[in-house]
């Protein structure tokens, strides 16, 4: 009786978060996947077609190119950023002045609007009249093309032909992501700051008093403690690089994604799959996609990241 | 080593550091700088190359001009009703399944908290299409309704404050039953007011997210007049996109109301992000 009246009282505080939850979470989750296997269009439902919408993706060039750009940000992203804020963050871990002020620049960037950041970095990539080409000019390197160079890193590095595998990610994704880079940076930064002071003072004490060089601290203590922390940071970073579509649209094109593709991402090509389309089916079908890789890097987290936790 | 050696090298190093965290601060807050400087210039002189650092002659009528020249006054009403309501839903919701997900017992309920925090691992792409079909079966296409409702109510949120409500002593429910305190008595009275930190951290949260949002509104909304800041200002971009004086001054006001509440309660926001980032 007591049991059946406490079943009720639950059920009747979780009401309110269930009923939202219900519709607008498990039910898209369990449409999206329904839809995957349909044709389905602006038009409504169309026929059961199976698998087809999941083997045209596997034989598809656009999404290949789409995964690989996608890729190819995260990867640019993470050494960047993990390397960047690791060393902010060292350096902001001393007994040093204007802690706070520089803790708070740093972390500017993470609560400012993705839309009007884009559009600022844009303005600063300006192949004509943009002020990272005249800071270049300054160093004496000519001016890049940037948002509208669709060449690779690579190729315009060593100044040769290379095979298209080779070339690496265009100027104009590389471009993207280090805006990425400056805009997470902060919030990578305190994530650190948190992980190395849970480091015991004791430690770097010990060594010191053993007669271990400040790298030598860095490189036996403080890198080995601070893993579990790198490997959040480095989970968290790729699932949300993995995600990016703001910048897309707001920086690259016309058509967004470009030049020539080389901007297009997982998530811009199913937006633009779904709406400007129409193919609900098929957007969907890459959701999929793109669900399943993050829940494997979730998995990998939570299988890899629990096991670290604990220092001492 | 001598001392003053030892003393010269500390100088040394501590002047790296200095060095270093000045260029990287430059160079996070320069962007800002030059979206300002432009905001301020002439479009004859923001045009001009090489590029002048300082405006010559500021043009502060820039900022009247970016705002009146879309509906901005609308956009900003827009987002702030959005953002509060929705700041009121999340915390209603979450402060109640939060409560029975802690405090209150009864079967099923590890159960449903497992499958609840299942949906945290669906990245938010996933609800694009079939949220907007879910919409337009309601019927709420381009309407306030769509850009809140679906928001009211998230896992994120119940997880971190299940988890601060489990840190309240067992004793204390007890001796509020035997105080006659209702469980909504005792929620709203000792509950909430013992989880302020972690209630501040989900209004942040739940902010910054509305403020910010952007790919939902985009596609839930089609009438200018229903548009939130980030999408007004995406579309005012995509329209004007070589007026860059007024573009720099839009771009400033709406970054301008977040930092001002960053600087205002700085230590919160970072506290919430530190929190969340380590238990998550």
């Amino acid at each position: 009786m007591n049991y059946r009246r406490n079943f009720f009282k639950g059920l009747l505080f979780l009401l309110p978060a269930l009923i939202i939850l219900f519709i607008f979470r498990f039910l898209p989750i369990i449409l999206a996947f329904v839809i995957s296997f349909f044709d389905w269009g602006i038009s409504g439902k169309g026929d059961f077609v199976g698998f087809k919408n999941y083997l045209q993706i596997f034989n598809d060039k656009t999404f290949y190119q789409a995964l690989l750009n996608t890729l190819w940000y995260v990867i640019t992203v993470l050494p960047g950023t993990i390397i960047i804020s690791l060393i902010i963050s060292i350096l902001l871990n001393q007994k040093i002045k204007f802690k706070g002020f520089f803790r708070t620049t740093f972390f500017l960037p993470e609560v400012t609007s993705i839309i009007a950041i884009s559009f600022v970095w844009k303005w600063i990539y300006h192949p004509q009249i943009g002020i990272a080409n005249y800071l270049l000019k300054l160093v004496g390197i000519s001016p890049l093309k940037w948002l509208e160079e669709p060449r690779g890193i690579f190729e315009i590095l060593f100044n040769i032909d290379l095979p298209k595998i080779f070339e690496g990610p265009s100027l104009a994704l590389f471009s993207l992501s280090i805006m990425t880079i400056w805009k997470s940076l902060g919030y990578n930064v305190i994530i650190f700051l948190a992980g190395l002071q849970n480091i015991p003072e004791h430690y770097y004490e010990s060594a010191k008093i053993d007669g271990a060089s400040r790298w030598q601290s860095f490189r036996y203590i403080t890198l080995p403690l601070l893993s579990p922390t790198t490997f959040y940071v480095f989970i968290m970073t790729t699932i949300t690089s993995f995600q990016v579509f703001a910048p897309v649209w707001m920086m690259t094109g016309p058509p967004a994604g470009g030049p020539l593709g080389t901007t297009n991402v997982i998530v811009y090509y199913l937006y633009d799959m779904a709406f400007n389309y129409g193919k609900y089916g098929y957007g969907t079908a890459i959701a999929f996609i793109l669900f399943l890789i993050i829940l494997f890097l979730t998995i990998v987290q939570k299988k890899y990241g629990e096991k670290n936790v604990h220092y001492e | 080593m001598s001392i003053m050696n030892k003393l010269r090298n500390q100088n040394f190093s501590l002047t790296i550091t200095y060095i270093l965290l000045i260029f990287f601060a430059i160079s996070i807050i320069f962007p800002f700088f030059w979206m300002i400087s432009t905001s301020l210039k002439t479009q004859k002189e923001a045009v001009k190359f090489p590029p002048s650092f300082i405006p010559e002659n500021p043009q502060f009528s820039n900022y009247q001009k970016a705002w009146s020249k879309v509906n901005f006054t609308r956009y900003f009403l827009n987002t702030i009703l959005i953002a509060l309501v929705q700041l009121a839903g999340i915390l209603f919701t979450s402060i109640l399944a939060a409560y029975a997900f802690a405090i209150l017992d009864f079967k099923g309920r590890e159960i449903l908290f497992v499958s609840l925090l299942g949906l945290m691992m669906v990245p938010m792409p996933v609800y694009i299409v079939p949220g907007y079909m879910i919409l337009q079966k309601i019927g709420w296409i381009d309407t306030y309704y769509a850009q809140i409702v679906p928001w009211m109510a998230n896992v994120f949120p119940i997880f971190l404050l299940r988890q601060h409500f489990k840190t309240i002593p067992r004793d204390l429910y007890d001796a509020a039953v035997i105080d006659g305190y209702s469980d909504l008595g005792f929620l709203f009275k000792v509950v909430v007011p013992l989880s302020r930190p972690a209630l501040i951290t989900i209004s942040i949260f739940s902010l910054l997210a509305s403020w910010n949002s952007f790919i939902w509104p985009l596609v839930v909304t089609n009438s200018d007049s229903i548009r939130p800041v980030q999408v007004g200002l995406a579309y005012f971009i995509q329209e004007q996109s070589t007026n860059y004086t007024l573009l720099m001054a839009a771009s400033t006001f709406v970054v301008l109301p977040l930092i001002i509440l960053f600087f205002i309660a700085q230590r919160q926001i970072i506290e919430s992000y530190t929190r969340s980032g380590l238990k998550d």
